[in-house]
């Protein structure tokens, strides 16, 4: 199957690969997984006192769209609040990256770990 | 269509597969098409179609995880196409971390040893796994069977795990 080209500039270039340091305070992690193709994702946010992400990190082991999927979230969703964040659809995903219907499910995964991230971020606060 | 009565069997995880396969070569023999060569068409037409419903009810009962959904949609669970994601930390975390040890191998100063004690761990991850699954997949309670739901889940990843570690075996023994 041919990947469009922004799912190669991405699969070629990721952006923001690795990890945070998880003792971080104000780092939270989103882990989400897909049984249909065996995808592990993980999305790490570095959140300030006032709820605006500074920087993301992911790591995924997963196909091309998997990977693309969650590189682009680390672009958009840095300098935006949780909300806005929040608010990113899987959708938007599919579109920017223009995935075939087969590969929807890894934007699906996508939209999923922030969300997984964002559970996180509220967990800790009410700690 | 219960491929288990197609193959009578009772429903269940752990089934013997030397019978199925004995089963499936007479099962095959009695609908083979060519013994309709001289039947009408309707019967020729009912011989392809029964020979296809006993090679996909074979390859179903054949594959554990695929035998395992075949259980859970004869109580009404369809997980063949769901997209369901999974959230399980504590899981995967533990995946990120074999995936992680997969692409170590290559680096590794002993790397037969690493895949040996990656192929023992997802071995016994797997079996246990696979024992409660099939005391769950016994039960028709909604509830057990949303259970077996999640563990047949993770045994997909598990699964995966498995072809990447081939797949790293082969690099290995491609390049020795």
């Amino acid at each position: 199957m041919a990947y469009s080209e922004k799912v190669l500039e991405h699969y070629e270039n990721p952006r923001n690969v690795g990890s945070f340091d998880k003792n971080d305070p104000s780092v939270v992690t989103g882990m989400v997984g897909a049984p249909a193709c065996g995808d592990v994702m993980k999305l790490q946010l570095k959140i300030d006192k006032d709820g605006m992400i500074e920087d993301a990190k992911f790591k995924t082991y997963g196909c091309g769209s998997a990977i693309a999927s969650s590189s682009l979230v680390t672009e958009w969703v840095k300098g935006k609040t949780i909300e806005e964040a929040a608010a990113i659809k899987n959708t938007d995903i599919a579109e920017e990256l223009a995935l075939p219907p087969v590969k929807i499910h890894c934007s699906i995964l996508a939209e999923d770990a922030i969300k997984a991230a964002i559970d996180d971020y509220k967990s800790k606060q009410t700690k | 269509m219960n491929y288990f009565e197609l193959f009578s069997f009772t429903p269940s995880y752990e089934i013997d597969t030397a019978l199925l396969a004995e089963r499936y070569r007479e099962l095959q023999r009695a609908v083979h098409p060519d013994k309709f060569a001289n039947s009408s068409e309707q019967d020729k037409r009912i011989a392809v179609q029964r020979t296809a419903q006993v090679n996909d009810g074979f390859s179903t009962l054949k594959n554990p995880i695929t035998r395992a959904e075949h259980i859970l949609a004869l109580n009404g669970f369809d997980l063949l196409h769901e997209s369901t994601t999974v959230k399980d930390t504590h899981f995967l975390m533990q995946q990120m971390e074999w995936r992680e040890s997969l692409e170590d191998i290559a680096h590794s100063s002993d790397p037969d040893e690493m895949i040996a004690d990656l192929h023992e761990s997802f071995s016994v991850y797997a079996k246990e796994i696979e024992q409660d699954l099939a005391q769950l997949l016994l039960s028709n309670s909604e509830e057990e069977l949303s259970k077996a739901a999640d563990l047949i889940r993770k045994l997909k990843f598990m699964a995966k795990l498995q072809i990447e570690l081939e797949r790293a075996e082969d690099v290995l023994f491609d390049q020795a």
